[in-house]
């Protein structure tokens, strides 16, 4: 848990504070995402809990490793800091250290022996799917992704309760950043760490958090919430804006595959005859369908028009599926294949290409609107 | 996979510039040694003033040796005490609390550069005497200055995000220092002590005029004897002496940036 109570900071001399009588509380587990235009402190805002920069009034609350509720100002803050996992955009790795060394920065100050800094560093580096040898490497013989993977992990050494991450994947390319991403989201699924994640981007806010907080310039909160409480129901004009006038298309980033898909869908088994086939799909009321073996391994797809009057076996005249979605893609993903393809309707499958349902413009549409009434009732 | 360290292996990656790099400056400086002593040593005539002042070939090859060890040893022992005072004075003008004091600490080492060499000789020579201990608080005060501002432009140098993340994780100030900071600014600060030392072997040449020694003896017993010969010997040995610390700092400069493998 972490939790904000009426925090103010204003720097020496300004007149005006970088953060303003903040209230917040992140629940133990969940990714909290602090979003809002430059100058609106977020960055500040983090910077308070491990106490970079000391808050001029209010009281900041940490859950520690024993499951205590401790006030950050009456800790040490330097036990506060080696307590709380760090992770900023430019990364600030020890260039002159090895990764392992760097990995073990924390661990170290703590008392670690080498060996278990050195089974811990290679735990770490194979869940960021990354070879062990890379711990005997220098940061600048790594690429800029792997660098920021080490740089996360680095973080997560003494395996804390709590982690701040300032735009940790914002100096990514676009594709390093969406995979960093995903992969970070796949493991907090298992890590389950309470994190404040600072960033500019709000669609990165609105994947990475479990809750949203839009914070305006001066400091000042806008709104705090669930990603789809805030798209539903944005709370003044500065949110409404600040979401974007696609608000309702976001909330398609919120649900993923397996919520919405069929996922008992009419198919096809390979071995079928051809006769037995068409007048399945005829009572199915359905054109095409896609054609799976014994263990539901995705073989392709058949027409009614290509089988009709022909004999055999399905098999025979399976053609290739253009394209395939993961369970846990985004509806927006899933949406943007499928106007790719063209597809009425697109395969779900597992990792083993099993097919586990089916998905259409249809059950998308009915998912963004069932998301939209929950959250609509989560205000109520 | 494991790196051959092998000798024979690294000779076989060897450029024609490196081999270049590593013998041309030691060759030539054997070269010119050997024309000191063949065309000006071998060449004195005996009973010649400059026989009496070096005396027979092989007391003039020990008083050369010596008066070469001795020179050493003013640039030794000034430039270890030069540091020894100049690190910690420029780690401590980047520390909070005392930048503001950062002007003042390298206005005062620029005093000890800018006053000519000599000069500080002639000052010091009436509160200190004359000799050795002279000798070396001036060369002290020369090499100040290159060390303290390179030991400051070091740290100050070193990437902040790097600091950030240290003091995020819960470094404290010592050990950012001592594991960051001074690591990652050595190669600048190196660089002010191999300045440092170089400026030196020129300046105690003139530690000379106050007896201590060192290869400006025979410049200055040459000038007023109007023979060339002895100060051909003690400035050109001077400047052999010059380049080849500037040449050997220099290969160790190399080997440590490249074994702290800065980004």
């Amino acid at each position: 848990m972490i939790k904000f109570e009426n925090v103010t900071k204003i720097y020496p001399g300004m007149s005006s504070p970088a953060v303003d009588n903040l209230s917040f509380t992140v629940p133990t587990g969940e990714i909290c995402t602090i979003v809002g235009p430059s100058g609106c402190g977020k960055t500040t805002a983090l910077k308070l809990v491990n106490r970079l920069h000391e808050l001029t009034d209010g009281n900041i609350y940490v859950l520690d490793k024993r499951g205590e509720t401790q006030n950050v100002l009456e800790m040490d803050p330097i036990v506060l800091r080696r307590s709380i996992g760090y992770i900023i955009q430019q990364i600030g790795l020890f260039p002159h250290c090895t990764i392992l060394k760097n990995i073990g920065t924390v661990p170290q100050m703590l008392g670690w022996d080498d060996a278990r800094i050195r089974r811990r560093a290679e735990e770490l580096v194979e869940m960021m799917n990354m070879p062990v040898e890379f711990l005997d490497r220098y940061p600048h013989e790594l690429s800029g992704g792997q660098r920021q993977r080490i740089g996360v992990a680095r973080g997560m050494a003494i395996d804390p309760p709590v982690m701040l991450m300032d735009e940790p994947f914002g100096a990514l390319d676009p594709i390093n950043r969406t995979l960093l991403q995903n992969e970070f989201l796949r493991l907090q699924q298992e890590i389950k760490k309470t994190i404040l994640f600072v960033t500019h981007d709000i669609d990165e806010a609105i994947k990475m958090g479990d809750k949203i907080c839009i914070l305006n310039t001066g400091g000042h909160l806008e709104q705090f919430g669930s990603p789809a409480n805030i798209l539903a129901r944005p709370a003044n004009k500065f949110v409404e804006d600040f979401v974007g006038a696609d608000r309702a298309l976001k909330r398609l980033n919120l649900v993923r595959v397996e919520e919405a898909m069929n996922a008992h869908p009419p198919l096809l088994q390979a071995t079928q005859n051809v006769e037995q086939a068409v007048g399945f799909m005829v009572e199915q009321g359905i054109r095409s369908a896609y054609v799976v073996d014994a263990a539901q391994t995705l073989k392709g797809y058949v027409r009614v028009r290509d089988l009709k009057g022909k004999t055999g076996w399905v098999g025979e005249f399976v053609e290739p599926a253009a394209t395939t979605i993961q369970m846990t893609t985004s509806l927006k993903d899933a949406l943007s294949e499928m106007l790719v393809v063209d597809y009425a309707n697109v395969c779900v499958v597992d990792a083993q290409n099993r097919v586990r349902g089916l998905i259409d413009t249809n059950m998308i549409h009915e998912a963004v609107l069932k998301s939209a009434a929950i959250a609509e009732g989560e205000e109520e | 996979m494991k790196e051959d360290t092998s000798f024979w292996q690294q000779l076989k990656h060897l450029t024609i510039s490196d081999v270049l790099s590593w013998t041309m400056i030691p060759v030539l400086m054997i070269i010119v040694v050997i024309l000191v002593y063949n065309q000006l040593l071998l060449t004195i005539e005996p009973g010649s003033m400059e026989a009496n002042m070096l005396g027979s070939y092989e007391i003039g090859f020990k008083r050369i040796m010596d008066a070469a060890a001795e020179h050493v040893r003013l640039i030794l022992v000034s430039t270890l005490l030069a540091i020894a005072v100049a690190v910690p004075a420029g780690i401590l003008i980047t520390r909070q609390g005392f930048r503001d004091f950062s002007g003042l600490i390298l206005g005062v080492a620029n005093i000890g550069q800018s006053v000519p060499s000599i000069a500080i000789l002639a000052i010091f020579m009436g509160i200190l005497g004359l000799g050795f201990k002279t000798a070396i608080f001036a060369l002290w005060m020369y090499a100040l200055l290159p060390i303290v501002r390179n030991t400051a432009t070091g740290i100050k140098e070193v990437d902040p995000d790097i600091i950030e993340a240290a003091t995020g994780m819960g470094m404290t100030n010592r050990q950012i220092l001592l594991q960051i900071e001074l690591p990652l600014s050595f190669p600048v600060m190196f660089a002010g002590m191999r300045t440092a030392a170089v400026i030196n072997v020129g300046t105690a040449a003139l530690g000379a005029f106050i007896g201590a020694g060192g290869l400006g003896t025979f410049i200055i017993a040459g000038i007023p004897l109007m023979r060339d010969r002895l100060i051909l010997v003690g400035a050109i040995l001077t400047a052999v002496m010059a380049i080849l610390v500037d040449w050997i700092l220099e290969k160790v400069q190399d080997k440590l940036v490249v074994s702290t493998a800065t980004v």
